[in-house]
């Protein structure tokens, strides 16, 4: 106790001696440095080890800080993305067996208007009449149907020059006219002429039975 | 030494004015007891049974009169809930008509995304069919509710973080009827015409009938064929337990990500501890 | 501190950069060595602390705003859907809600450590006056706050403290309708209290810079309360006191997270779960625990004094106890700074110190019996101090002599 005393006191003192001569070395960048000049004439063999021992505690305490920091910074992030409500509505099921052959119902997916179109024979026939050199953007009818449910056309009532919401049972190709800029598809939602670069597009969807459809 | 004096000091002074408090308590309300709650503490978690079991009495009891109008179908499959699968809640909200102004005649059948549908169209229909008394909303309602703690106990929940006053009043409010019958009161007592009396309630006279009694509800056994006893006792805690769950429904998460954020904020505080006094070593201060 | 100036730019750009806007050079001698005198204790580090709380209520705030509808029909929701539905929403509206409370456990601190250490006199008089305004600022940021999620308490508490200003003589009444947008508390006062919940924290901030510009004109005091000296009795702010600062901040969030993660609304109150209804008062209205002191205040006066009423009476009262910390640097005028060399102080600040607990507890107690006499008791000692206790003590104590220096005092101490 006594001994340790003793070592406190001229520990102190010295460090009151170092304290004056290097009061203003304190305020270089080089203050650890020259704290550690101020040990090594005393424990020259120990000094190694000891700096060693010094960066893996303020390398491994700023490591830790970092985790800790991203941990964080996710979740501020991570608020942004939809909420559980909006995904609730990512996936939505229709009834389609209420619609009457050649007619259509509109729909609301994702925000989007949704054209689910009962199609007549004759429409069909005409858009699988089509050779695809005809069209813009190619794809033939089964591409864009189910197989076995070839009658129901699921497509977002999106106009695919600007967005405009085109009208059913017109233009020149007997399927949707967009009246914002003239651009005409056919009875298979398929781009004809106009301006619009591609066909109407079809959502993502199956059949859950024969009349119920899981759209998204 | 001056800091021990301030705080032995402090301390005295604060024990001295909740002895005040506690002398001034009214004691004409029973005391509260805490139940056993499975989502309280630091590890509680929601008891999914529990909770499935508490859907069932809300639905067939406590839903003809109370809304719960923030409660979507989808959160009864949602982790920490009480873990009914998303093809039960589908056929469930099937069973459900939801008012939507796109729909032909202006309603069609629940989705899950859809909101629980409430029993009356507003406030005032709700008043009408209930003696003028408004059944209140279980949405947050176990949240809105609590008990008054005197002195020592509100101070120690805040280093238990106890905060399950709610379920346990609702607990107690539902077993506090007078049994044999509920309009009779304590002589002395004036109790209103249509209300009734109980022993939890703020000033007694209630407008709810005793809502549920021993077998009201009948639990099917479980998968292992256990069966959970058909009394009011187990009713109150389980519907108290499913009003929790409605009322804070991501507690489990939230508990399990604290526990993971206190373990790391120690160990951090820890290594900065080290760092601070290398950094220091060598200056008196 | 031009005299401290100890940067010199590395290499071309950076003294081209430094010719136009010193920003590296600022930060160097305000952050990095900036000269703190090396005996504070961890009292300095709150305010550190605060910094983090207004940081972390700035970013929780903003983003809650991106979910909140400031609309009398929705915000009760809104502040659901926001806990129910949004990803990871419960924790941030935790952290917001309970970060509240931490903000005051912090401020509160931080003063009461100013008023013993003498940290408000000279020459740091308008550093003080900026700390109380931000304690001013702070209240009404709160206050708003807790309206928006417009549950019974959110919508009383408006009600009541609006109703505040319609004690003041003639403009009272057109004052409080002016306040409200209307005759009673509703939708205009719930969007005007959001607009000004979202700004004031700004200005705040810029009253924070001001404040920490004040500090570093004369620098720190310190818990022995004498200038410094020397760079001797200094050390560099980097890398001593950001290490301190941030060991405090880390052990600060502790009890922070254990209330956001385990007890989220144990420091609320459980009708704010219940919406905001005109027709219906609670049984038991009272304000957030850090108003309750000032709340206990308004409460305590409820006698006419001369052509006075006691409502009027009680606002002069709830009023002057916050204003009065304006004057608190005239009002002690012992040259001693530290409560440490000031014998009959100490006892006195510990006293006004169990005094505030005292109004505190006496806030949230039912206004009857022995409480109504205990708090008028404690609203007379809260100002006896600043004006009777203070001036007296001032004149009549004999302070303990005091170290010549920092340095000698740090020694002394490691002697004892």
């Amino acid at each position: 106790m006594t001994v340790q005393k003793v070592g406190q006191l001229t520990d102190r003192l010295r460090a009151a001696a170092v304290d004056s001569a290097r009061a203003d070395d304190l305020w270089g960048a080089g203050s650890v440095k020259c704290r550690s000049t101020g040990i090594r004439t005393l424990a020259t063999h120990t000094e190694h080890s000891s700096t060693n021992r010094r960066d893996f505690l303020y390398i491994a305490t700023g490591a830790v800080g970092a985790v800790g920091a991203a941990a964080v910074v996710w979740p501020l992030i991570n608020q942004l993305n939809p909420d559980a409500s909006t995904l609730a509505l990512a996936t939505i099921e229709f009834d389609v067996g209420a619609i009457e052959e050649g007619q259509s119902v509109t729909i609301t997916w994702r925000g989007l208007p949704v054209f689910v179109r009962h199609r007549t024979a004759a429409e069909i026939e005409e858009a699988k009449a089509v050779p695809l050199a005809d069209l813009k953007d190619p794809e033939t009818d089964e591409q864009r149907t189910k197989p076995d449910h070839e009658q129901w056309l699921v497509m977002i009532a999106s106009c695919t020059h600007l967005g405009c919401v085109p009208v059913g049972e017109s233009g020149d190709f007997d399927g949707w006219f967009c009246p914002c800029h003239g651009s005409h598809y056919d009875t298979a939602g398929r781009i004809r002429r106009g301006p619009a670069p591609k066909n109407l597009v079809v959502p993502p969807y199956n059949f859950v039975s024969d009349t119920l459809v899981q759209i998204g | 030494m001056f800091k021990t004096k301030i705080i032995i000091a402090t301390v005295a002074a604060l024990i001295g004015l909740g002895s005040v408090a506690q002398a001034q308590d009214h004691g004409s309300t029973p005391h509260i007891e805490r139940q056993p709650w499975s989502f309280a503490g630091i590890f509680g978690t929601y008891d999914e049974h529990q909770l499935q079991r508490g859907f069932q009495v809300f639905r067939e009891v406590c839903a003809s009169c109370h809304s719960a109008r923030l409660l979507a179908f989808r959160n009864l499959n949602e982790e920490g809930g009480p873990g009914f699968s998303e093809e039960q809640v589908k056929a469930l909200a099937a069973e459900y008509e939801v008012a939507d102004a796109t729909a032909v005649d202006g309603v069609r059948p629940a989705v899950p995304a859809d909101r629980w549908p409430s029993p009356f169209a507003n406030d005032q229909e709700a008043r009408d069919a209930n003696g003028g008394a408004l059944p209140p909303d279980f949405s947050v309602l176990a949240k809105a509710r609590g008990v008054s703690d005197p002195f020592p106990t509100w101070a120690f929940n805040y280093f238990t973080g106890y905060q399950e006053g709610g379920p346990d009043y609702i607990h107690a409010l539902l077993n506090g009827y007078h049994e044999e019958v509920p309009e009779t009161a304590p002589e002395g007592f004036e109790l209103p015409d249509g209300k009734y009396y109980n022993d939890y309630f703020p000033g007694h006279a209630i407008g709810m009938a005793p809502p549920i009694a021993d077998g009201s509800v009948t639990y099917e056994p479980g998968e292992d064929g256990q069966t959970v006893p058909e009394t009011l006792e187990q009713y109150s805690t389980d519907v108290a337990a499913f009003m929790m769950w409605t009322a804070e429904p991501h507690l489990a998460g939230r508990k399990q990500t604290g526990f993971v954020v206190l373990l790391f904020l120690v160990g951090f505080a820890a290594l900065m501890w080290a760092t601070k006094r290398k950094i220091w070593a060598g200056i008196e201060h | 501190m031009s005299e401290h100036s100890t940067y010199t730019p590395n290499n071309a750009v950076e003294k081209w950069f430094d010719d136009r806007l010193p920003v590296v050079r600022f930060a160097k001698e305000h952050l990095m060595d900036f000269p703190t005198p090396k005996n504070l204790n961890y009292f300095w580090t709150f305010g550190a602390i605060l910094v983090m709380c207004l940081g972390i209520q700035i970013v929780t705030g903003i983003i809650l705003a991106m979910h909140y509808t400031p609309n009398v029909a929705m915000a009760f929701d809104s502040v659901e859907h926001i806990r129910r539905d949004v990803n990871g929403g419960r924790m941030i509206q935790a952290f917001h809600a309970v970060g509240a409370s931490m903000f005051f456990v912090a401020l509160y601190i931080h003063i009461f450590r100013g008023m013993y250490y003498g940290s408000y006199k000279a020459p740091r008089e308008i550093l003080w006056i900026l700390g109380v305004l931000i304690f001013l600022l702070t209240m009404a940021t709160a206050f708003m706050g807790y309206v928006l999620p417009w549950g019974q308490m959110s919508g009383w508490a408006a009600q009541v403290i609006t109703n505040i200003f319609s004690y003041i003589p003639i403009v009272g009444t057109p004052l409080l309708e002016l306040l409200r947008g209307g005759f009673t508390v509703g939708n205009p006062t719930l969007n005007r209290f959001f607009s000004l919940h979202y700004l004031l924290p700004f200005v705040i901030a810029a009253v924070v810079a001001l404040h920490i510009w004040a500090l570093h004109v004369p620098g720190n005091n310190n818990p022995v309360g004498v200038d410094v000296k020397s760079s001797r009795d200094t050390v560099p702010f980097h890398p001593y006191y950001t290490m301190k600062d941030l060991f405090g901040m880390v052990l600060f969030l502790i009890p922070f997270v254990w209330f956001a993660f385990f007890a989220p609304d144990i420091l609320g109150h459980p009708d704010n779960y219940v919406m905001y209804n005109s027709q219906v008062t609670p049984s038991h209205i009272v304000p957030e625990w850090y108003f309750l002191p000032f709340y206990a205040i308004l409460r305590a006066i409820d006698f006419n004094f001369l052509f006075i009423n006691s409502g009027l009476l009680g606002v002069i009262f709830f009023g002057a106890s916050i204003l009065i910390l304006f004057f608190l640097p005239w009002l002690d005028t012992s040259k001693v700074r530290s409560g440490n060399f000031r014998p009959m102080f100490k006892w006195f600040f510990l006293i006004f110190l169990v005094n505030f607990i005292a109004l505190t507890y006496l806030g949230a107690a039912p206004a009857e019996g022995i409480y109504v006499i205990l708090a008028k008791i404690c609203t007379a000692y809260y100002f006896i101090h600043f004006l009777v206790i203070l001036p007296v003590l001032s004149r009549i104590e004999t302070p303990a002599p005091l170290p010549t220096s920092i340095s000698e005092s740090v020694l002394g101490k490691a002697h004892a």
